[in-house]
């Protein structure tokens, strides 16, 4: 099962010929995921050699969907063009499509936001994000493939290096599925949305998620988790120190007036019977302690 | 990108947000001949980029030409919530009998643009939204429609405006969405939209925030980067494309990802409690590739802010493998001594994920006195903070 993503998901890679898109094609093929074809308006028809597996290039996504049936979508293509090649997979009905572009302005993510939306035909990953992974299933993404094993724990996160982080101090438990969510103002996909499709997954037995300071989609998801999760949820959020009005990298961290602290989205995880790690680590050993006390 | 008061209004005049015009200077003397250019009693107007600027005196009216310079020296290099006035604004004075508020911003929680508007202008807006919500309509905006004329009108009749000012303000409406989605703001906001006595409607106050993310498509964003307000060593940073952020402390850090820095800030904090209440010093992320040069940069920066007394590099190696990480901080400290920069303040190196072992290994082969391994996140934020309260 897992989320979003498993052994049967078919992977078209936007921005194949690319340096970046067609680098993490090759670490996702080498993960094991099923990539099928790969888009760049004006080569299709080409290839592209991934260590010997051969992946088409088609001109669009809807011949690459038609060619291949091909059902995610990874974006790589830059900032630029983002919302364009959204649209294009949007307009083929890609059911699910991951942005990983980093830097796309957020007036092209409100609209091709509201557009995936309008469409009821697709769900949206990211921007900026560093996609799902599936461990030893799928992995669409640059989240590296070998960091943790297959297991029963589900990750959401903001934060693409945190993530990591928590798969590594828990990868002799493993995952069942990794979600990088992203940090951007808006983003297509939220805590909310994995900590629902979480509670519904069979092989997820209990859910990490880590957030960090701004807007307030932990203090939502801790109102989703006191309505409709069961599974224990451990979360970590960063950015206690971080001074007010200051962009810490991620476009959305930062905080402005007494909503979006670290404190208050802490408190609002603990008020919903969340455990809440100070550090990286401690959340780890609370989630050994869930998982070994069941 | 926060603009200035001038700033916001200048973008406003070119789309045709009815404004008041207004100049910019720097000198009282500046601000009397400013006054005299513009021949009518002035208000003369702190430029800094926070609230509240009436409150702290940075606002302030002035009936002539002598007044006007009496009060730019009351207000230049007065201290208004920690930003100091190195520039006010000499606008002409406007009669008011009426004061309204109206804002188009980016609405994180529901991924999508809000409009707000209200005829109790003029006020903290924010305590007016807790105090009598009702008074401040909301209406959300559509990203593929904007704000087309039927929306504008949404906005207007659910604030209620008198029908004196409706179409006037319809009209105003129409135009800052035409600032925030051709401009690529984040925040066009006006408090006060005034009622002159005359009825015309005048924007008397902006704010505007811009993405820096849409700077491609904007090369004219350059120019409204502020490096009066920002601090050298951030400004240093930013020449070297380097996403630092400048805090208050003793411990430097360098990490890779925006999320796991904030987290390195945070755990050395805390450990800092324990050593005198350490903190750190800055944020500093060097991204997924972590080259030598972008150590060296980023050592560079962090070693030449006097307040750090020991550095923590805590790299996650995700797609950058640790022993590349290694030998970039080791080339680093060569290329800061080859620039006769001697390194003296201790790193701790904390390296995990892909090929860590090599990383440490490498470090540790080099056998640097001032470089220390540490295994874990918790212990060598420990260490650095215990190393940052010995040289202090």
């Amino acid at each position: 099962m897992a989320i979003f993503i498993n052994e049967n998901s078919k992977i078209l890679v936007q921005g194949i010929t690319g340096s970046e898109g067609g680098k993490h094609a090759r670490r996702m093929l080498a993960s094991g995921t099923n990539i099928v074809a790969g888009v760049t308006p004006g080569k299709g028809g080409q290839t592209v050699d991934a260590d010997g597996k051969i992946i088409p290039v088609f001109n669009s996504v809807g011949d690459a969907v038609a060619g291949t049936g091909a059902d995610v979508s990874v974006v790589f293509v830059p900032p630029k063009f983002t919302k364009g090649a959204v649209y294009e997979a949007v307009d083929a009905a890609v059911p699910l499509v991951i942005v990983i572009t980093e830097g796309v302005p957020v007036h092209d993510t409100a609209d091709f936001f509201a557009y995936a939306q309008q469409s009821r035909t697709t769900r949206l990953v990211g921007p900026n994000c560093p996609g799902i992974i599936s461990p030893g299933k799928s992995n669409a993404g640059i989240i590296p493939g070998n960091i943790s094993q297959a297991g029963r724990i589900g990750l959401v996160s903001k934060s693409g290096t945190l993530t990591y982080q928590m798969m590594y101090e828990l990868r002799d438990l493993g995952f069942s599925t990794c979600v990088g969510i992203g940090g951007d103002p808006i983003i297509g996909t939220t805590h909310i949305d994995c900590l629902e499709a979480f509670e519904a997954d069979p092989e997820t037995d209990a859910i990490v998620m880590i957030g960090e300071i701004g807007g307030d989609a932990e203090e939502r998801a801790a109102a989703f988790i006191r309505e409709n999760v069961t599974k224990p949820v451990v979360g970590y959020v960063a950015g206690f120190t971080a001074p007010e009005g200051k962009t810490m990298g991620h476009a959305g961290a930062i905080v402005s007036g007494s909503s979006g602290t670290a404190a208050a989205k802490q408190e609002a995880l603990e008020a919903v019977g969340v455990r809440v790690g100070k550090t990286p680590s401690e959340t780890a050993r609370l989630m050994r302690e869930i998982i070994s006390g069941r | 990108m926060d603009l200035y008061e001038f700033q916001a209004k200048e973008l406003f005049a070119r789309h045709g947000v009815p404004t008041t015009s207004g100049i910019v200077v720097r000198t009282p003397q500046h601000a009397k001949e400013a006054a005299e250019e513009l021949g009518c009693a002035v208000v003369v107007k702190a430029q800094v980029k926070t609230g509240g600027r009436g409150k702290a005196g940075g606002v302030k009216l002035a009936a002539d030409p002598q007044e006007a310079l009496e009060r730019a020296t009351d207000i230049l290099g007065l201290d208004i919530k920690g930003h100091t006035v190195h520039q006010v604004l000499i606008t002409p004075a406007s009669d008011i009998d009426e004061e309204y508020y109206v804002s188009i911003l980016l609405d994180r929680s529901n991924r999508t643009f809000l409009a707000m508007a209200s005829k109790e202008g003029g006020v903290e807006i924010e305590q007016l939204a807790v105090e009598r919500p009702e008074a401040l309509a909301r209406v959300a905006v559509d990203p593929l429609v904007g704000v087309d004329r039927a929306k504008a009108e949404e906005i207007v009749d659910a604030a209620a405006f008198d029908a004196s000012v409706r179409d006037q303000v319809i009209e105003v409406l129409e135009r800052l969405w035409d600032v925030f989605i051709n401009e690529d703001a984040t925040l066009v906001e006006v408090n006060p939209l005034v009622k002159t006595p005359e009825g015309q409607v005048l924007a008397l106050d902006g704010k505007v925030s811009l993405d820096e993310n849409a700077s491609f498509r904007h090369p004219e964003f350059d120019s409204l980067v502020d490096s009066v307000e920002t601090d050298p060593l951030e400004v240093a940073a930013k020449e070297r494309d380097l996403n630092y952020v400048k805090l208050s402390g003793s411990v430097g850090i360098i990490g890779n990802g925006a999320g796991l820095v904030m987290s390195t800030l945070d755990v050395v904090a805390y450990a800092g409690e324990e050593f005198g209440g350490q903190r750190p010093a800055n944020f500093l992320d060097i991204g997924g590739g972590a080259s030598a040069q972008v150590m060296a940069d980023g050592l560079e920066i962090i070693l030449s802010d006097a307040e750090v007394k020991s550095v923590f590099v805590n790299v996650f190696g995700g797609i950058t493998a640790c022993d590349a990480v290694a030998n970039g901080i080791l080339q680093a400290l060569e290329l800061l001594a080859g620039k006769g920069e001697a390194v003296a303040k201790p790193l701790v190196v904390r390296l995990d994920g892909n090929n860590a072992d090599l990383g440490r290994q490498i470090l540790r082969d080099a056998a640097n006195q001032l470089v220390e391994i540490v295994d874990t996140m918790d212990e060598a934020a420990r260490r650095v903070a215990e190393l940052a309260a010995q040289g202090a």
